[in-house]
């Protein structure tokens, strides 16, 4: 059992804020995903849950238990650092010993649970070996192991899979998602990529210059971003943002077109390239770039001089210089307050 | 000239310059085994051989020469008190320096540096006196801890090149595992670490072997090998000389040899 609770927490690394007052509850078992340009601070809100690093402010609560003022080893965590950091001068069999050495456990349980653990991840045949002799994916089956085999409340993982290649990532992921599902452990995994937090996530925390911006489940995010940066980062290509006029309560003019919308003073158009069908009366867009991609076919277009991109069925060829016309499936419309950025209504 | 011919005339200095130096470093020793190597009576002979005759004679001569025994002994004592007593200090300042950030960390690493700017000459004298109105004249830990702050600034080097070499991450991960900051240094930084602190400590036990000045200015009985061929050389026959000259270089040349891809470390050049 093993809520974690940050209360907000800040951190300085001399003049620079790294994190503003971070809260964030993550409830128990649940897998949860901080995602955000490199930079953003997720490396450091994981180590001050970790205790690697100290806050400047607030509280860290594991389990009903405040840790903040407790090193790594009393909060009943297991991280995965990014770079796996298996011990060089242990055999594997030993790397996944080591913490439950350090428990003091009995050598048949020891056994027992390295045994398990290495089964699990399917490195039982390298347990003799040492971290030199084991390729990049291995050594990162090996960090896995040894954390899972702690069997902690609480799992960590930096970036895990991001120095393997495409391949084995895409295949770590799955076999991740599943072990991770099995054990009844709470895990907080940071990465860059919006893929794996999509995919791997109960929910996703998406952070932003040292704040946590959005967290909910990964449609969610996907479908109503908290904010216009959730927008601009999530989905490939991103959402497409237009001007809007007043032209009434709640009705808008965008690029000619009228479409109902929040009663505020300002508001921005937002809507995601897939939502988007040619139609006699749309969003007059000139085609520039055309990219045939199989199923789809991506557009990049201008409307009113902006930016914008479209998803369209396969079938659909428009050609460069076209003026076609776009239209916005209505209830997948969103609007943001120019001013705050974050989303209206 | 034309180029290449200048650049062949350049290539003619640059191992001539080489040649040079190895001859520099080389011919002593060849020297120095040779006559140690050869009967009393070919030491003042000339030409030499280029292979000696390894005659025994004037090395069991050596060893057999009043006080040699003992001060070999005394040298061995300091040495091994300089090692334990660089690598005790040295080490965890190198940890240190390697691990934290703290105010002034540049120039203490500066001032490590610096301990090396003293001429020991100069502070013979002072030493001398405080030594005896403290009773560290003439004993073994007197010399001894002259001798490790020679040594000292190399052991913080060292091993603070060493330490910068084992990423923190292994000592974080250790944290997350259950140790305490010092059982993830014993079971995971001290096992990664030990080949070069043994090299460290090898290196700290060469320094004060070869040293003399000090020897010979702080100690009156209990000489160590260096400060009593200093004092017997006016009086001894050369292949006494010799033969102590060998004795001393060469546990040192083997030394440094076992341990040069450590000391490459400790000024940067790429660990081979
Ligand atoms: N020890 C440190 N000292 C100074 N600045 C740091 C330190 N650690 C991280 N930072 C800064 O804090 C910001 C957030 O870093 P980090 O949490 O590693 O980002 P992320 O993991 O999201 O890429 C970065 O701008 C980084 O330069
Ligand atoms: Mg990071």
């Amino acid at each position: 059992m093993a809520v974690i609770e940050i209360k907000q927490v800040a951190k300085n690394f001399g003049a620079f804020t790294a994190l503003h007052s971070v809260d964030l509850t993550i409830a128990d078992q649940e897998f949860m995903v901080l995602l955000g340009a490199s930079g953003c601070g997720k490396t450091t809100l994981l180590r001050i849950i970790a205790g690697l690093e100290t806050p400047t402010a607030g509280e860290v609560w594991i389990g009903g238990r405040r840790v903040d003022h407790l090193p790594p080893r009393e909060r009943g965590i297991a991280m995965v650092f990014q770079n796996y950091a298996v011990f060089p001068h242990l055999t594997v069999f030993e790397n996944i010993a080591f913490g439950l050495r350090m428990k003091k456990m009995d050598q048949a349980e020891v056994t027992r649970r390295v045994t398990r653990t290495a089964e699990l991840m399917h490195i039982e045949q390298l347990l003799k070996r040492y971290s030199g002799e084991l390729s990049g994916g291995q050594r990162q089956r090996v960090a896995v192991a040894r954390a899972l085999a702690m069997e902690p409340d609480v799992i960590l993982m930096d970036e895990p899979l991001s120095n393997l290649d495409a391949l084995l990532r895409l295949e770590m992921r799955a076999e991740l998602k599943g072990v991770l599902a099995e054990s009844n452990t709470t895990t907080i995994y940071v990465t860059h990529d919006q893929v794996e937090a999509m995919s791997l996530a109960d929910r996703i925390s998406v952070m932003n210059g040292g704040r946590i911006v959005q967290a909910a489940n990964p449609v969610e995010v996907y479908r109503n971003p908290a904010a216009r940066f959730v927008g601009s980062f999530i989905g490939n290509p991103p959402m497409n943002f237009l001007t809007a006029t007043p032209v009434g309560p709640g009705k808008w003019q965008v690029a000619g077109q009228t479409y109902d919308g929040p009663h505020a003073q300002a508001a921005e158009f937002a809507v995601r390239p897939e939502d988007l069908h040619p139609a006699d009366h749309g969003l007059p867009a000139e085609v520039r770039v055309v990219e045939p991609l199989g199923p789809h076919t991506l557009v990049t277009t201008t409307v009113a001089g902006q930016p914008f991109r479209a998803v369209l069925e396969s079938t659909l060829m428009p050609r460069p210089g076209d003026v076609i016309h776009l239209a916005p499936v209505p209830d997948r419309i969103r609007w943001f307050d120019p001013a705050t950025q974050t989303a209206l209504c | 000239m034309s180029e290449p011919s200048v650049r062949r005339a350049g290539n003619r200095v640059f191992i001539a310059g080489v040649a040079l130096l190895i001859l520099w470093v080389l011919l002593p020793i060849w020297l120095l085994f040779v006559n140690a190597l050869s009967a009393p009576a070919e030491v003042t002979g000339f030409p030499k051989r280029f292979i000696p005759s390894f005659d025994l004679a004037s090395l069991s001569f050596f060893f057999g020469f009043s006080g040699v025994i003992d001060a070999l002994w005394n040298s061995v004592k300091v040495a091994a008190l300089t090692m334990i007593l660089s690598i005790g200090v040295g080490a965890p300042a190198g940890y240190a320096l390697s691990r934290f950030d703290f105010p002034g960390k540049e120039t203490f690493r500066f001032l490590v540096v610096m301990t090396r700017a003293f001429p020991l000459p100069l502070l013979a004298l002072p030493l001398a006196v405080m030594f005896i109105r403290t009773g560290l004249d003439d004993t073994i830990i007197g010399l001894a801890l002259v001798h490790t702050t020679l040594a000292l600034p190399f052991a913080v080097l060292i091993t603070y090149s060493l330490f910068s070499g084992i990423p923190l991450e292994l000592e974080e991960a250790a944290w997350t595992l259950g140790c305490n900051r010092v059982q993830a240094f014993t079971k995971v930084i001290l096992p990664l670490a030990a080949p070069g602190i043994a090299a460290s400590a090898v290196f700290a036990f060469v320094i004060s072997w070869n040293e003399v000045f000090a020897a010979a200015v702080l100690t009156v009985e209990n000489r160590t090998l260096t400060a009593f061929l200093l004092q017997s050389l006016d009086v001894s026959p050369l292949p006494l000389k010799f033969a102590g000259g060998a004795a001393l270089v060469l546990p040192a040349l083997f030394f440094i040899f076992a341990v040069r891809k450590y000391l490459f470390a400790m000024w940067g050049i790429a660990n081979r």
